[in-house]
């Protein structure tokens, strides 16, 4: 998985003019394949496909956990704030709990979303 | 045995008060200079002479480039490129904390929430910024899902402005649990070494071995931090610039 964040492109080394012919390419020669390398690649869009790589199994628990934990922590932190700004003691914090632990699904949600994109985008690539 | 802890401390090199604003230069402000001085001198002198084709060190600062720069492109698009040196300058930082803080010795300024949670609050002001000088009032359209029944905009506004404000958090905290935690059983299984082995040689080789498999795992993690801490960067910009 390491190299498939570092791999960029698999290069074809004949490409490159490293092949059995010791001859060094001419740069025009090597301005045409480059040109050709770059049209290869699909035209940018609007961020579809996440890149390469989301980390290790370890990593997508860690970033699942923070992702739910983060919105339960803010809801209940803006639900503290909002309790001592208006004095509402408990009932702002209970609404605000139970909206962040929504977000924090709702975070997850998406961290999934994006996983599955990734998945899709490497089956699409071959890698 | 030494505290796995006492590696986090902040300790003044250069002690400086400004108007009664303690702004020494720690230890924690050392390595970050080191990181961007590192992290420079990693980009820029491998390619002074700009080989056609590149040496080790310059297929190294080459493909540091690539990296970042097919991540913008693949997450915010052609309209991410005026924010490519920033991302970039961010990938190299975050990168470099981690990476440096793995040598013996030195101090992982990413350990620091502090430094994690500028660096996020920082960037979730920029994003937000960008998006509302690019689409004005529309900008708060993120914060409605298109076709959902009015009346539910109750409950949905305030659960998207949760998830939207706690960007900052899960991305500050993220980098610096995985750096603290790591950096933490690297010590705990360190202790073990040194307090099993000064007895019995056998089972000190045990922790001795989970101590080699950890440092490569915590290798690993240092990069995927830093590539996980930009990717995002990179989909909150996307977000910004073109809603969804």
């Amino acid at each position: 998985m390491v190299p498939a964040l570092f791999g960029a492109v698999p290069v074809d080394p004949e490409e490159l003019g490293m092949g059995e012919n010791d001859k060094p390419p001419s740069l025009e020669d090597l301005e045409t394949r480059l040109r050709a390398a770059r049209d290869r690649r699909r035209p940018a869009g609007s961020g579809n496909g996440a890149g390469k790589g989301g980390g290790s199994d370890i990593g997508a628990g860690i970033r699942v956990a923070v992702d739910l934990v983060a919105g339960v922590a803010v809801g209940v932190a803006l639900g503290l704030i909002l309790d001592n700004w208006l004095g509402t003691k408990p009932w702002m914090l209970i609404v605000f709990f139970i909206l962040g632990s929504a977000a924090g699904f709702l975070n997850l949600y998406r961290t999934a979303q994006q996983f599955e994109r990734e998945r899709r985008d490497k089956e699409e690539h071959g890698s | 045995m030494a505290s796995p802890l006492h590696q986090f401390e902040i300790q003044p090199i250069v002690p400086i008060e400004l108007g009664g604003i303690d702004i020494s230069i720690t230890n924690s402000a050392l390595w970050m200079a080191i990181a961007a001085v590192t992290a420079t001198a990693v980009m820029v002198l491998p390619v002074r002479r700009g080989a056609l084709i590149p040496g080790r060190w310059q297929a190294l600062s080459e493909s540091f480039y690539e990296i970042i720069a097919n991540m913008v492109r693949d997450n915010v698009g052609t309209a991410g490129r005026r924010y490519f040196p920033f991302v970039f300058t961010l990938f190299m930082f975050v990168l470099f904390g981690n990476v440096l803080g793995l040598i013996p010795y030195t101090f992982t300024y990413t350990s620091h929430i502090a430094v994690t949670f500028s660096l996020a609050a920082f960037i979730f002001l920029a994003v937000t910024a960008i998006g509302i000088v690019k689409h004005g009032f529309r900008f708060l359209g993120l914060f409605f899902p298109h076709g959902a029944p009015a009346w539910t905009a109750v409950i949905l506004i305030p659960i998207e402005l949760i998830s939207y404000l706690s960007r900052p958090v899960s991305l500050s905290v993220r980098l610096f649990a995985n750096m603290t935690v790591g950096h933490v059983i690297l010590k705990v299984l360190g202790g073990f070494v040194v307090s099993l082995g000064a007895f019995y040689a056998i089972p000190g080789l045990l922790p001795m071995a989970g101590l080699v498999a950890v440092t490569a795992l915590e290798v690993m993690v240092a990069v995927i931090q830093a590539y996980i801490f930009t990717i995002l960067t990179c989909i909150y910009l996307n977000d910004a610039l073109h809603l969804h």
